[in-house]
């Protein structure tokens, strides 16, 4: 896998993942290629495109794009699944996620794609290992919340 | 409630993000957040010491103000910082802070790895992850140097937890992936293959991610992974789906895994063991079967997880092309997605077949699917399925399905998507030249091309059939006639222009008998378009009318009168002006027969390699196709300095020499091509190169390189700086003839020209010789295609001339001072390559110094500290430029292992240099 970008119906970028070092440079330049071109697509579309040499697998959740890039030789349908079992790890923790969480909490998306992928592979694809590590962690640190008063005043 | 109760949420970022939310217009953004940053700063430089929240939260805010794409200039001694707290939030927001914002500050990176070591000897599990994956995800040579070897201790620790072993697999996969030679193999390697048995199979899964990786580059090392993987996965595929537990994806058992594994295996050929072999082959026959079986669950990641351990299954048949039946069944079940329903396993089955159509064995049973294919290019909705499609078509022509693909391409072209015509016009000129039959199809293919859609086809396409109708007489009326009609259109593309241009200035007289295209009637077709064109065209048009009035004597004075016009010999364009006066003057003082002899017909042109194939290439992208870069920059000689041999008109600039003088564009890439109208028997490629006796002239330069029952080949070289001779030397070893004997070097190598003689005697040896010039410094060595007629058989040979980069040294003597100085001054990380490698002869020192001073590098006595070591220095030559080399060999008897360093100014020149010298001991 080279990156992984989350973005909304807007272009808006909302977490990005990069599985080899870029210059800040490129790293905006395949943003704006990447939001452009999917959100261009027909609805009902394959979900794979060729962009260079590599693969571009996305997929739509709600108002957010997963868009996952990976070498030519990597499996398509697979990438699709690691997307779709990122967003199942999002809602386990979130609880039926929406965008506000990932803005919100973007560290959190952040230590939840760490604990699924690493350098770009597949690390643990057990879900239960996975809640299990990120509930662990969690129970590691202190425990203050404000974010959700501030969940509910934005949700109403 | 959500998880999130059990969270730190930390409310000032909360705060600050809503803000950040609320602003109107991105001015109100920018200057809360510098109001932002102005804050922070003055509480990372107040007095007060901050405690680890607030030094957690102010650095959170300022990855989230990074994230948004604004830049960071401070902060990064306060995450760094927080690496050695010891709550792990504070930890994990600064190890995220560090991987997002990597800054190659190095005494920050100092401090960073100090940190990652700490963590990586903490023993506390989640802390190794954390650091395990900061190294991963920053992967920085810094980091590689620090904890490369590191890595694999923990990897194969007994007392490693699962979690981390995960962790270490992987950190250590990208660390080869970003700088390989830092990665030492040594016994570990074993120990991971094992891996593959654990009984965690999120372990399994890791190991097998890294032993792919690493088997790419040293496949003898893990060869006994393929008994293991087949293990492995035959007890995945058979087993029952709920026995994985949580490693079961929708009813699919360890589809992660399974498709890993399948990749692994695509690292080898198919097992030499019958038994692993037919267990493998039962594996992949049980996943075709359960393509067929009804699915477990309607979810489409049911279905999503199945096909892709299928389509793996499939790629591991299409790699291995060895078992006919599963090939065949492999077709077959893409043929079925074809027609599915599923727009995502249309587009794969499309892809997938593509390779599955250059196999011997399946290419018919991918034909079968042509009318399937035809109907995606006209219904698919979805321009990336079309895309698909038009690959597949290309990759099943063949000379019996041609004209009907070709036909189909063309119409497909008429409503193509802007973004896929130039590349549909490159397949059809290709497809149409390889497969001509007959070439005046060819030519209206062609031409067809160029009426739907002119804009796409670039120089090369039309330069091509430029030489093709000049070459083939037989074609030429029928060009001549064609284009003639084709410009009858009112409007017509100015390719076309350009085409018939050229083509009547050379062959109108073949249909000038005719009184509907008389010389008159075809100059003045020509010249109604000439106001419409760009200069570089009417320039190729005022060629044309030299070429007519040489041709139709009737026609000179109309066109003198329009060569004479102010447009003409007045025009603003120096480029047309000059050609007009010149044309002109030529018209009124030459002779006859010094015009006919000066505009004399195109001499054919040499048969050269279609530039068309190598513009496809390009545009297809370096994942597509075999890497050609390497070959082009490799030992060069006449291709690059071909470009201009000029024509006859000295004065004028180079756009002229560009229009007249086809064959001086394509030149640049030439000599990476494949000339696929070349009828001769085999290409090269077919031929196994052998290469067996390449090692052996590493470090000297004469002997046998290739020997069988027929033909011995000596080599005696002689290496000048850049340039090199090598005296080839055949000798027959039957008592009969050698009949049609050619030899053919690359290109890139200047040959003599007195090159092989048809024939050799039976017992006789003849002599070649090789000219070498060393453009730039070059991985791949050139290959000589040698080809005779022995007996009634076409005997084609193909031999890797030992051509290596350090034939290019000069040695250099220097004392002590200057070897260190030059040392430190070539310190950069990437300028030196470390190799440790087992002996792999007797190691006698006498023996190692002949090797080394063989090598090319002057032996340096008395400079490195210990005697038992050398030391050796030299500069390689190359047209471009001079590379100095530092080299240090240091054996260590006991252990029956050296250690080679390699300095040079270029990373390129050192790892290369390394590979030759460390396979010599």
């Amino acid at each position: 896998m080279r990156f992984l970008l989350l973005f909304s119906r807007q272009g808006k970028l909302r977490l990005q993942k990069w599985f080899t070092s870029m210059s800040d440079r490129e790293k905006k330049k395949i943003i704006r290629d990447m939001t452009t071109m999917v959100l261009a697509r027909q609805a009902r579309s394959c979900n794979f495109l060729q962009w260079k040499d590599l693969k571009i697998i996305y997929k739509r959740y709600a108002s957010l794009y997963f868009c996952l890039a990976v070498e030519s030789q990597e499996n398509e349908l697979l990438a699709l699944e690691i997307i779709h079992r990122y967003v199942e790890l999002l809602d386990k923790y979130f609880g039926n996620v929406c965008e506000l969480d990932i803005i919100f909490n973007f560290e959190k998306a952040y230590f939840i794609l760490d604990e699924f992928l690493m350098g770009g592979e597949i690390q643990e694809t057990s879900k239960q290992i996975v809640n299990r590590s990120i509930e662990a962690s969690d129970m590691l640190q202190e425990a203050v919340t404000a974010y959700l008063n501030i969940k509910f005043q934005k949700c109403t | 409630m959500p998880a999130v109760s059990k969270g730190d949420g930390m409310r000032g970022l909360a705060v600050f993000i809503s803000d950040i939310r609320n602003c109107k217009s991105k001015e109100a953004e920018v200057k809360r957040i510098n109001k932002e940053l102005a804050n922070i700063r003055s509480k990372f430089k107040g007095d007060k010491a901050l405690d680890g929240y607030s030094k957690k939260k102010y650095v959170c805010k300022l990855l989230f103000i990074f994230l948004l794409g604004h830049d960071i200039d401070f902060g990064h001694m306060e995450a760094v910082n927080l690496l050695s707290s010891n709550k792990y939030t504070e930890k994990q927001i600064g190890y995220l802070f560090i991987s997002v914002l990597v800054n190659s500050n190095s005494d920050l990176i100092r401090l960073i790895n100090n940190a990652i070591k700490n963590d990586l000897t903490s023993r506390n599990p989640t802390f190794m992850n954390l650091a395990l994956h900061c190294i991963a995800n920053v992967g920085s040579r810094e980091m590689a140097e620090a904890f490369a070897s590191e890595i694999p201790r923990i990897l194969v620790a007994g007392d490693t937890m699962d979690s981390v072993k995960q962790s270490a697999a992987l950190c250590l996969l990208r660390l080869n992936r970003t700088s390989p030679d830092l990665v030492p193999m040594g016994e570990w390697t074993a120990r991971v293959v094992h891996l593959l048995n654990d009984q965690h199979l999120g372990v399994v899964t890791a190991a097998t991610s890294l032993i792919t990786t690493l088997a790419q580059k040293n496949p003898d090392d893990f060869k006994t992974s393929v008994s293991l993987a087949v293990a492995r996965l035959s007890r995945i595929v058979t087993s029952a789906s709920i026995d994985l537990q949580d490693y079961t994806y929708y009813f699919v058992a360890a589809p992660w895994l399974s498709v890993k594994l399948l990749r692994l295996l695509q690292s080898y050929p198919p097992p030499e063991d019958a038994a692993l072999r037919s267990r493998l082959t039962e594996c992949l026959e049980t996943i075709l079967n359960k393509a067929q079986e009804p699915p477990k669950s309607k979810k489409v990641q049911h279905s999503n997880a199945k096909n892709a351990v299928l389509f793996e299954a499939i790629a591991l048949i299409i790699h291995h092309d060895s078992e006919p039946t599963l090939l065949v069944r492999a077709c077959n079940q893409l043929g079925q997605f074809l027609q599915h329903r599923e727009t995502n396993l249309r587009y794969l089955a499309l892809e997938s077949m593509c390779t599955l159509a250059s196999s011997e064995f399946s290419h018919e049973a991918v034909k079968t699917h042509m009318e399937t294919v035809i109907n995606a290019l006209k219904t698919e909705r979805d321009v990336s399925v079309r895309q698909r499609a038009v690959d597949l078509l290309y990759a099943m022509c063949d000379r019996s399905n041609a004209k009907q693909i070709v036909a189909e391409m063309l119409s497909y072209l008429e409503t193509a998507d802007y973004s896929i015509r130039e590349e549909i016009v490159l397949k059809v000129a290709i497809l149409a030249e390889k497969y001509a039959v007959d070439y005046t199809w060819y030519v209206d293919t062609i031409l067809n091309l160029i009426r739907i859609a002119g804009d796409y086809v670039s120089e090369e396409v039309w330069y091509r059939v430029i030489q093709i109708v000049i070459n083939r007489d037989d074609v030429q009326g029928y060009a001549a006639k064609t284009v003639f009609e084709a410009l009858q259109a009112p409007a017509c593309h100015e390719n076309l222009v350009k085409v018939g241009g050229y083509i009547l200035g050379e062959f109108g007289n073949l249909i000038a008998g005719d009184s509907r295209s008389s010389p008159l009637v075809q100059f003045n077709l020509l010249h109604s378009k000439f106001h419409l064109c760009s200069v570089p065209t009417r320039a190729l048009l005022l060629s044309a009318y030299i070429k007519f009035i040489n041709l139709f004597p009737e026609v000179k004075a109309t066109i003198q009168d329009v060569l004479r016009s102010d447009s003409q010999l007045r025009n603003a364009d120096v480029e047309l002006q000059q050609r007009a006066v010149e044309y002109l003057r030529l018209s009124c003082i030459a002779s006859t027969d010094i015009l006919a002899t000066v505009l004399e017909e195109m001499p054919p042109f040499p048969e050269r390699e279609s530039s068309i194939l190598a513009k496809l290439k390009k545009k297809k992208g370096p994942g597509k196709l075999p890497d050609m870069d390497d070959s082009r920059r490799s030992v060069n000689g006449s291709t690059e300095h071909s470009e201009n041999t000029d024509t006859t008109n000295k004065g004028s600039t180079h756009s002229f020499t560009d229009v007249l003088n086809l064959n001086s564009t394509p030149s640049s890439g030439a000599s990476l091509l494949i000339d696929v109208f070349s009828e001769s028997s085999a290409p090269p490629a077919a031929i196994d190169v052998s290469e067996e006796n390449f090692p052996r002239f590493v470090c000297k330069n004469n002997g046998v390189i290739y020997e069988n029952q027929l033909l011995q080949i000596g080599l005696k070289s002689e290496y000048r700086q850049n340039l090199g001779r090598m005296y080839v030397f055949y000798g027959n070893k039957t008592s009969t003839q050698f009949l049609s004997f050619s030899s053919s070097s690359p290109p890139q190598l200047n040959v003599h020209p007195k090159a092989a003689d048809p024939m050799i005697e039976g017992g006789a040896q003849m002599q070649q010789i090789l000219n070498i010039e060393c453009v730039s410094d070059f991985r791949d060595a050139p290959v000589l295609n040698i080809q005779f007629r022995y007996g009634g058989t076409l005997q084609n040979i193909a031999v890797k001339l030992p051509v290596m980069l350090n034939k290019f040294f000069q040695p250099t003597e220097m004392m002590s001072q200057d070897f260190f100085q030059r040392w430190k001054q070539l310190g950069a990380p990437q300028q030196e390559v470390q190799k440790i490698f087992k002996a792999k002869h007797p190691m006698d020192t006498e023996v190692t110094k002949a090797k080394i001073l063989g090598f090319g590098v002057a032996l340096l006595d008395g400079v490195d500290p210990n005697p038992a070591n050398f030391v050796g220095a030299g500069v390689i030559h190359t047209k471009t430029t001079q590379v100095g080399c530092l080299l240090r060999l240091e054996p260590n008897m006991q252990a029956q292992m050296y250690r080679l360093t390699l300095r040079t100014s270029r990373d390129s020149v050192s790892q290369r240099l390394c590979e030759l010298l460390s396979d010599q001991f």
